[in-house]
Parts: structure tokens; sequence; C-alpha cells
């Protein structure tokens, strides 16, 4: 039986279809849920064995780009999700999924593992990175070359052999931290997935557009430390199809993440 | 009430450079730096106060970004005095200015807030936001107020205060049942028309002297409701009474010569749909019947089209305005029961550089009118998840009062899943936002001219739009028509209920409880409550038995639904408030008492400049070259990139877009069209294409010969990326003057013979249209602007075509003869020459591009390029930038004969001509698929770094890319 895949909409969110369409090209079998369904208990997180939090702007991203949706995911399903999380199914945040995740504190996740943490069930941990407001300070559309971060928790990016090429399409994608330490640990401890690289596949260093919002260290996506749950703000789910590539080279699929994500869950 | 307030300010002390520079282009130099705070306060019942921990994890869950952020949490009434000062004292060179919504105008944020509260166990309590903005500089009071009022704070729909400003927590006034008589009998002409003014209802004397009397025959007055609602099912803007009057038009020549006088029964009859019918094609599925056109797609879908303008609302609140016209044409598709799949943009701005001294009072600076109109559409169109793909952005000094804002979108249907038949007994519903006093008077108040005044007077017209409710619309329609549960489907556009429930009931007749309908506020008298044009509303005819599927679905989805009423059969009116009746009028008279008018109309052939180019060019000072010419036209503001807007649109939502708006190596050359794969029809291999026409700079030489290029414009641009030039609809919109002035009229007249004309020549029917008139600012009227959009099929989707330059040593050819046809040109308008002959139509035009097509279809075609504004030099150059590949051409070998002069060639505007590149091995198979139709290899792609020109075998000029590309590009180095 191929893989049932939650994809999770909620108020706003509007890349559902195309994820669908990239898990079924993967081979998995996706459904487009709504949060209300979740919420009513018609649909369970446990019924599925993957989660996508697509792109979008959830309820209007009017207080910060996936904090609501955040506040949903903390409160009202954190029992569900962290036990989801924790029997370690696949879980991709793409764009407005991962502002979702990050602002959640799912992504990198806590030191400790989430949810385990002495303050209680809804507790804060101090989150030290965010995705805040496209250093140019404006939504922006544009294809962007991903390089695949080698030695990432998240084994399953192993198996993708080139950089992914797909568009960004945001404005609040700024990848930052609070401090050089919570950059070092990141770093260190292989939480970061993917970076902005030119076409020859060298490091953005910060360069516009190349680095298409300013994130610190070139980053475009992070996992958590199970390696489990990974999160990036360009759209690998608009590249699943050689005829979207813009320079009509073959090359690049975003298809490969959703591939071996749902290889990895399947093995 | 108790509240707080709590600021939240960004760690980083970079300021806002853009606000400092907009500062310094008001001539505040005085301004170093401007930082912004978030405030948001929350009002609560002594009795409910939430306790501390709470408010600490309503900012930590919701409010602040511990990375980025930090909050201030004020209490007020406050505990200590001192913190009261917002007005920094101390540093006489620190100041405040606070922003906040008026009341009324939809605040997002605050709902979001509300709602999140509530599920962090926080109930009853209410939100408000503003923004403070903090200064730094040499400012005085008046400078303040000034950065107030002309750049941070939009009087329209906000309000400022130097000071803390006080929060507003929506309008707190009792419901108000106060529905006036209106008596008009015993008026004559003027009393009538003080009334029709006083109450902003835009009716004439004939219209008003026809409800007088309709009234004095049934012995009774106009209740102010009905007079309301036979002003807006009678407003220009909802039933185009220009385009259906008869209008006695006379041609007259240069001189003055009378040369024909024409009765022309109604512009859209006589020239718009003569040509549809005319041209009869069968895979036209509707056109100007539903709110949008449609035509059929594949086997299993149709595609709808609609293009709307927003031109007033836009001039008065830049962002809400074009956010509203993009959250208006969506909800046109979202009425054929169409998904929307895509949206568009053209619009017509002032010049960006005009010093603000020179502007007309009243107006906004026009890059403030260029940045909210872009980010308004951005807005809405990125959050509903549509790619913005097509569009055109045009710079003109005749827009400086009344920009223009042409939105279009497309929408996809299954074969037969658009009811259009209410039936007696089924209910009124009303779906999506809540009804407040916005909008009010949008429909008479887009038939009247702007004003000084109008800033002030209209404010009510002005809205900004809720993009989430709507995408919730979007999502519960498309699964109710899956399960067909209504019978018809209109939007709450312009007139609001009245218009949505007066059109849909026209055969039946409806009755509808006004109470019913649910309020953002409290206080809103009936006739506000029933013509209130709130956005993210639509209304359904649904059958009894289908009310609780249809309540199910609006759950799930989060709309809010209302049974208003039902549709009675009795053909009349009736619209109650609490049970008693404020409006009962007969549908017939509603629809079909409006006296059509008539009107005269003058047009006056165009008096070109008499000296010829040469003599033009004689006199000139200083003596610009070509290459100069070439770089100014590159670097024309109408000409030159556009990324920094198209960037900030999603065009690639829906993974569909094949042929986005740029193309190339470097993703930086400008696409002619745009092509789009529908999303769940990955089966088969055929798209469409997506494309515009517009020249009002011509229509400003002759309006006649603005239309027929812009349709062979649009058409052209179309085929160019693979459309089947036979599978082309064709949209029309008008946005002009006064029309009750003959000249306007005349002009207007002359367009849209151009348009039948042209829309027979090409075989092509127009399936939607729309005008827009009394585009005039304080008398002064546009340039009349025609926006010619097509919509066309791509059989194959593999066999698309792109602008820029492919591969070294491939044959350029151009296709169509060139013309000395230089009038209303670019290089007309950069000499300062208004002579000239303007471009006409080729004789044989759907030959050459059914010949161009075939060829693309055998894969002959390596790109394919439209020549518009500055001709061939342009088109190359653009091809040449695209590509980052040098060409070598001949402009001697193009077809045309008897050049007056070397500019001809390279920058005459004549339409039909395309330009080809050809691999040499595929040059045999390409003439002999062309040999009908007037095609010329005029040079070769090249790998040098330039542009190189000659004329009978001698070099003209040459330029680099480098110089092609910091010219075009001029405009993005900020």
């Amino acid at each position: 039986m191929n893989l049932p895949v939650l994809i999770l909409h909620a108020a706003g969110t509007n890349r559902d279809a195309e994820a669908a369409r990239a898990c079924e090209l993967a081979g998995a079998s996706p459904h487009i849920v709504h949060i209300n369904q979740l919420r009513e208990g018609t649909s369970r997180f446990s019924d599925f064995g993957m989660l996508v939090l697509p792109g979008g702007f959830s309820y209007g991203d009017a207080l910060g780009a996936g904090v609501r949706q955040a506040l949903d995911l903390r409160v009202f399903f954190h029992a569900e999700l962290t036990g989801f999380i924790e029997t370690g199914k696949p879980v991709l945040g793409i764009c407005n999924g991962f502002q979702t995740l990050v602002k959640a504190g799912l992504l990198p996740g806590a030191a400790d593992e989430w949810g385990r943490r002495s303050e209680g069930r809804q507790a804060v941990a101090r989150r030290d990175v965010t995705l805040t407001h496209n250093a140019r300070d404006r939504f922006e559309c544009r294809w962007v070359h991903l390089a695949v971060e080698n030695g990432a928790r998240a084994g399953c990016l192993a198996q993708i052999r080139e950089p992914v090429f797909c568009p960004v399409a945001h404005g609040e994608g700024n990848f930052q931290v609070s401090d050089d330490e919570a950059l070092e640990r990141l770093e260190e401890d292989g939480l970061v997935a993917f970076r902005y690289v030119d076409t020859d596949g060298t490091r953005a260093n910060g360069r516009y557009p190349i680095n298409p919002n300013g994130s610190v260290a070139d980053i475009a996506g992070i996992c958590n430390r199970a390696g489990n749950v990974i999160g990036l703000m360009p759209h690998p789910e608009d590249h699943v199809d050689p005829i979207q590539n813009p320079l009509g080279d073959g090359k690049g699929l975003g298809l490969s993440l959703f591939r071996a994500m749902i290889e990895s869950a399947a093995g | 009430m108790n509240k707080i307030r709590i600021e939240v300010t960004k760690h980083s002390e970079e300021g806002d450079p853009r606000i400092a520079a907009a500062a310094h282009r008001l001539g505040i130099s005085s301004l170093r730096s401007c930082n912004r705070t978030q405030i948001f306060f929350i009002a609560y019942r002594a009795a409910r106060a939430p306790s501390s921990n709470q408010i600490k994890r309503l900012c930590d869950l919701l409010l602040v970004d511990p990375v980025t952020e930090s909050a201030r949490v004020i209490s007020q009434p406050r505990p200590c005095p001192d913190d009261s000062q917002t007005q920094p004292s101390n540093a006489s060179d620190e100041h405040v200015i606070e922003v906040a919504l008026r009341p009324g105008v939809t605040d997002v944020a605050a709902r979001v807030l509300e709602r999140g509260a509530a599920e962090l166990g926080i109930h009853d309590l209410k939100a408000a936001t503003a923004a403070q903005f903090r200064l730094k500089g040499d400012l005085s009071r008046t400078d303040l107020h000034r950065l107030a009022r002309d750049l941070l704070c939009n009087d329209t729909i906000e309000r400022y205060s130097l000071d803390a400003i006080e929060p507003l927590f929506g309008h707190s006034s009792d419901a108000r049942d106060y529905v006036e008589q209106v008596s008009l009998t015993g008026l004559n002409e003027e009393e009538l028309l003080a009334c029709s003014r006083e109450r902003l209802l835009s009716l004439d004397a004939e219209e008003m002297k026809e409800i007088q009397s309709f009234y004095d025959e049934i012995g009774r007055a106009p209740t102010d409701v009905e007079l309301e609602t036979l002003a807006q099912t009678w407003s220009e803007h909802c039933v185009h009474k220009t385009f259906k009057s008869n209008i006695a038009f006379a041609l007259r020549s240069a001189g003055g010569q009378a040369l024909s006088v024409e009765d022309v029964q109604g512009l859209l009859r006589t020239f718009i749909q003569a040509a549809t019918e005319k041209v009869n094609r069968p895979w036209v599925r509707s056109a100007f019947v539903d709110d949008a056109g449609i035509i059929e797609f594949d086997d299993k879908f149709d595609l709808a089209f609609k293009v709307e303008t927003h031109n007033h609302p836009s001039a008065l609140e830049p962002f809400g305005g074009a956010n509203t016209g993009i959250g208006g044409v969506v909800r046109d598709i979202i009425a054929v029961s169409a998904r929307p799949i895509a949206c568009t943009d053209v619009l017509c701005f002032g010049p960006q550089n005009v010093p603000p001294e020179e502007l007309p009072a009243g107006t906004l600076h026009p890059a403030r009118v260029e940045e909210g109109v872009v980010a308004g559409i951005g807005d809405y169109g990125n959050k509903l998840g549509l790619p913005t793909v097509n569009g055109a952005v045009i710079y003109d000094e005749g827009y400086l009062g009344n920009p223009l804002v042409f939105c279009g979108a497309v929408g996809l249907l299954p074969k037969g899943s658009h009811p259009t038949e209410p039936r007696q007994g089924d209910r009124i519903v009303v779906l999506g936002g809540r009804t407040g006093r916005d909008g009010i008077h949008g429909a008479t108040f887009s038939s009247a001219e702007l004003t000084q005044e109008t800033h002030s007077e209209s404010g009510s017209a002005v809205q900004i739009g809720d993009p989430i409710t709507e995408k919730g619309l979007i999502e519960l329609v498309e699964a109710a028509r899956d399960q067909r549960l209504y019978n018809a489907i209109t939007d709450c556009g312009a007139g609001g209920l009245s218009s949505a429930v007066g059109e849909m009931g026209e055969k039946l007749g409806a009755d509808v409880e006004l109470q019913d309908v649910p309020l953002k506020y409290p206080g809103l008298t009936p006739w506000e409550i029933w013509l209130s044009e709130a956005q993210e509303r639509m209304v359904l005819a649904v059958r009894p038995g289908n009310l609780s599927r249809l309540r199910e679905l609006a759950d799930l989805w989060d709309v809010e639904m209302r049974d208003l009423g039902h549709f009675s059969g009795d053909g009349w009116l009736r619209v109650r408030y609490g049970g008693r009746a404020v409006a009962e009028l007969p549908m017939s008279f509603l629809h079909d008492g409006l006296p059509i008018p008539s009107r005269t109309a003058l047009y006056r052939e165009p008096t070109p400049d008499q000296s010829s180019l040469q003599t033009v060019r004689a006199r000139a000072r200083p003596v610009l070259k070509e290459k100069e010419l070439l770089v100014r036209m590159l670097s024309h503001p109408t000409v030159a990139s556009k990324e920094r807007i198209v960037r900030t649109y999603d065009h690639e939502v829906r993974g569909g877009t094949l042929v986005r708006p740029f193309v190339g190596p470097h993703m930086d050359g400008p696409a002619d069209a745009t092509v789009l794969k529908p999303l769940g029809t990955w089966g088969h291999g055929r798209a469409f294409a997506l494309s515009a026409g517009i020249n009002p700079l011509l229509g400003k030489r002759d309006c006649y010969a603005m239309a027929v290029s812009a349709v062979d414009e649009a058409f052209r641009n179309a085929v160019s990326v693979g459309a089947d030039p036979d599978r082309i609809a064709l949209l029309d919109n008008f946005c002009w003057g006064n029309p009750t002035f003959p000249d306007r009229l005349g002009a207007l007249v002359r367009a849209c013979q151009g348009c039948y004309d042209a829309a027979v020549k090409f075989n092509a029917p127009f399936i939607s249209g729309k005008d827009s008139l009394y585009n005039e600012f304080e008398g002064r009227p546009i340039p009349g602007t025609l926006l010619i959009s097509a919509i066309g099929i791509v059989p194959d989707m593999r066999r698309t075509c792109t602008s820029h330059f492919k591969e070294p040593g491939n044959c350029i050819f151009l296709l169509g003869e060139t013309r000395e046809e230089l009038g209303g040109s670019l290089l007309g308008q950069l000499l300062g020459w208004d002579g000239g002959d303007p471009p006409s139509l080729p004789e044989e035009p759907l030959q050459r591009y059914r010949a161009v097509h075939t060829a693309m279809q055998a894969g002959l075609v390596q790109s394919c390029h439209d020549l518009s504004e500055g001709g061939l030099a342009v088109a190359l150059a653009e091809m040449c930038l695209g590509g980052r590949l040098g060409a070598s051409v001949d402009i001697s070998a193009a077809i045309g004969c008897g050049f007056s002069h070397p500019y001809v060639p390279l920058f005459s505007e004549t339409n039909g001509r395309l330009l080809l590149e050809v691999a040499p091995s595929d040059r045999a198979a390409l003439e002999e698929i062309l040999s009908g139709v007037p095609v010329a290899l005029i040079g070769e792609v090249t790998e040098a770094d330039q542009l190189s020109w000659a004329r009978n075998g001698q070099p003209v000029f040459n330029i680099s890319i480098e110089e092609i590309l910091s010219a075009w590009k001029e405009a993005e180095a900020d």
C-alpha cells in the first residue's frame, strides 16, 4: 500500500494541491485534510505515515508568518503531533509550513526532546532561530539553487544527488539566529539541511539574489535532531516535472526530496 | 473597559530607508531615520481581566518573535503617570507618529489576535492594532503633520496622532432602523438634480424625472432604500448606459469638414457583440452574459476570463483599491462557478519622478500610488495562492490624477457545471464576509469624476480586502458546485446586496429580511446594509433541501453563511427590516425603467505634425544618433524591466507557469505572454496563453489605430508563445473620460469601430469586457485607454516559445512588412514629434500568424518575439539581453521599400510583425511553411557580445549587451 500522507490545510493554505501532486508522483497517497477535520476528530494524525505542512498564508499571516498556525500546533494538537514526531514519521514543512514549524518550536526543536520539558505540556522552549522579513523587506518570487547539506541529521537527504532547483515565493524567509552560538550549534549538530548556492553549486555567501532573502549562512532549510522533521523556504513541489524547469536543462527536480522522505518512511 | 497597550519593537536599530528616502523626496531632508513599532491594544471588562501570565503567553506565542523583537506591556489607565509620555520630550530630535485604522476598516490582525487569544483560554477580549513611527531629525510639528499625511497615514482609511493614539474597538453605536421617505413630488429639474447630488446618487435629470413620475403614479414617496437601489442599479458602473445608449456620431476631417453622420444603436451591440456574432466561434461557451467570458479548454474543462478596473478607489487608497480590485475580479470568476487559477494586472501611472510641488492638489504622488497598488495586488493574489502572471505598466502624465488599475482573473470549471437559473422558492443565501459601512456608494462613485475633494467625501467608498476570507469562499463554492447545491450564484460587487439580489431575482422577484444580514458592527441603517459593498461576499440561490449540506461545508471552511429570504415568483423586490417593508418595487421598473439615453459624439480626425521626420531630425538639438535613441527607449519606464514589480507577485504558485514573465538563462528577459498549465489537467499536453495589448501613447494620436493595434499586439503576443491563432478570444476594457462630452465619446466610438474591424479580421471573438468612464481629474480626462486581453489555447505545452536568443549561428527572420508608421510611436515621443502615419492593420494578419504557428508546432522556431514600442530596434535588443547573445542584422533586408529615413526600419511600429530565430538546418523547412507570407532573413545570432546593425552591408551602429542591459535595467538599480 502506498504511504498515506496528511497534507494539512488551514485557512489560507494554498500550495496543498501541488504538494499532493508531488507526493503522488513520488509514490505516496496524499490526503488534503482541513485542520477543522482534525479538530473534530474525523481525521487523526496517527492515521497517516507522513505529514506535509504546505505553503500559503495560514490565517493570513496577520501576526507574522506561521505564528497563528503554530499556536494550533502548540496548543490544540500538541500531544497528537508530539506523538507523531516521536514515532519518527517524516514531517515536511514548506514555506509557510516551515515558518509554522519554526515558530512552534518544532524546528530545530529543543536540545532535549521537545515535549518532555519540565515546564509542562504547552511550555515554550526559548526559541533561538526564526524566519523574519526578507532583507529587502518585500515579497519575492524567483528560482533558486539549493545544495543539500552533507552530513545533515536528516539521513534521507543523502540520496539526493544534485542541487535542487525550485522557486522561492515569500516575504518572510530570512532565516536568522539569536546569536553566533545558536548558529554554531545548528552547524555542529548537523541541523542545516539546505543552503542557497549559485548555478555551479558554490555557496551564495549572502550574495543577492542567489541568497534571495538575506538568510544567515545561506540557510534555506533545517531539520531536527532526530532527522525526521525537515523544513525549507523554497518550493520543491513546484518542480516535479522537467517541463516546469525555466532553464529547460532537466536538472534539479524537487521531486527528489519527496521521494527521499517518502522512501525513508516506507523503509 | 480596561485596556492594555503592547508595543512590539525590533531589536535592530536599523530604520526603514524607504521612508527616509520618500521624506527626502517630499523635501523634508532633516528626517534622519524612521523606525516602526507595532502596537496591539487589548480591551477587557474588569471582571474578566486576563492574568499577567496570560498576557505573557499571548506575547510569547502570538505577538513577539523572541529572536528579532521585544515587547513592552503598558496597562491603561496607566499605573504610573510618568509612563504616559509617548512623544519623547527629552530629545528634541526624536518624534513619534502613531497611525491606526479608522473604525469599520477591516483589521485582520486584530481579529486573528482575538481568536488566537480564545484558543489560549483568554475569552471576551477585544483587540485593535496601530503602528508607531519613531522619527529622528530636526522636525517641526508642521513637518510631522506633513509626514503623517503624505507618507505614513492615508486619511481615507487611517487616522493618526502625534501623541499616543486612542484605540477604537469597532463601532459601538446602537442599531438604527431609520428609513426616510424622500418626497419627489413637485420638484423641478433643478431640485431633482440637487437631490441626486446631495445623496451622491449620480442620476441625471431624465432619470430623476422617470423616478418622480413612477412614484407619482403609485401615489407615494420613495424610501431612501428604494432611491439608493435605483441609483445603484441604474448607475453607469452597473448598467453601462453609455455603451447601450443611442449615439449620433459625426465624423469630421482634420479641417473641420463633415465627413459622415452615423446613428449608433449602442456601442456594445454594434461593435463588440456584433464582432463576436460575426466570427461565431463554436468554442465560445459564454460571451457577455455571465460575470466572465467562458471558452472551451479541453474535453472536461472550460476556461473563464474576466478583466475589471479599480481606478478611483486606487487613486484614493492605492493599496486597498488594488487589493479589492483583485478580490472583486476573482469573485467574478467564482460567480461563474469556476476555480480561480491565475491573475493578471495592467497598470497606468503618472511619471514616478514628478516633483511633489507639481502634483495637482488632492492627489497622491505617483510613486506612492505605484507602491501601494503593486503591494495591494501582490498581497491579495499571493494570499489567494494565485499566480499573477501577465501584465504591463505604462507611465504617462495623463494618469497623474487618475491612475488605471486593470485586474484580471482566470478560472477553470468542469463543463456544464455552472447553474444560472434560480427557481421560485429558492433561498437567498449570503456567504462570506460581514457587512459594514465600507464601500457604500462605490458604484455611483465610480460613475463620477474625481475632484480635489473626492478624498474627503468618498472615504467610505474604499476598503481593505481580506483575502483569507475569499480563499475560504473559493474552496466552499467549488465544493458546493461539485455537490450541485445551488441553482444560481453571483458576487456582491458594486451595489452590494441590492445588485446581487436585484439581478438574480430579476425574473422571479425576491423577498429579503435585512436584519438577518450579519454585520461587522451595529448601527447601520437599512439602506446602508442593502447597499454596502463590503468585500468577500457571494449570494447563492439554494433549494431549501440543500441548505443543511451547504451549512456543513460552510462550517468546514470557516465561512459565515446566512439565509436572507427567498425568490418569491411575483416579480417584486421586497426588502424588509425587522418584518417592516423598507422597499417595494416591481423588478420590471428596477431593470427596465431606466430611460435609454441619447448622446452625441463628435470625432475630428487628428491633425498630424506636418513637418517630416527629416526636418524634425534636422532641427533637433542635440542630435540623437540611432544608438542613443535605442538606449533611451530601453530605459523608458514603459519599456524598461519591471522586475522590481513583477517579482513581488508569486508567479509560480499552482506549479503550472510554463512560460514565465521573465525568460532566458538569467531569467530576466521580457516574455511576450504567459503560458499556464492548469493543475488537474496534466494528463494531456494542452495549455493556454494569456497576453495583453495596450498603447495609450498611440491613442493620443488616433483612437482607431490604438484599437486595431491593441488587438494585433495581444493576438501576436499570444501567438508568439505558442497559442493557436484560431483559438484566441479577446477581452476589451475601456477606460475613458466623461462620455457626456461629445469629443470624449467620439474618440470612444472610433476605438470601438477599431475593435470591431480588428476582431473580424482576426476571426477572434470578444467574450467579455468592461468600461470605466468618467476617468477625469478636475475636468481633465485621462488619455482614452483601451486594454485588449487575450486568452488562447496552446495545443502542445512542449511546443511553446520564448523570446530570448538560444544559439549562435541561428538565422533571424523578420515576419511582416515594415511600413513608415511612426505616428504615436515611442520615437515620436522622444523626438517631440507628432507626425507620421499611425500603424494600421496588415491585409492578411491571420494567415501569417497561422503559418508561424504551424512552424512552431513543427518545432522549427527556437525563439519568437513581438515588435511593439520602439519597433525592431527594441525587440532585437530584448532578444539579445534575454539570451546574453549577440546578433548581426542588416535592416535593408527587411520587407518594405523606399524608407524615407534610416530610422524607419529601426523604430517604426508597424503591426503584424514578429522576430523568429531558426536553426540553419531548419531554414528550408521554415521557408516552405512561410512561403505565402511576407518574411525576410535579416541576420543571425552571434557569439559576439554585441548587437550590430548594418544597412546595405554598411555598419550603422553597434551596441554591447552590457549597454543594453544597463539601459533596460537602469530603474532596477536601486
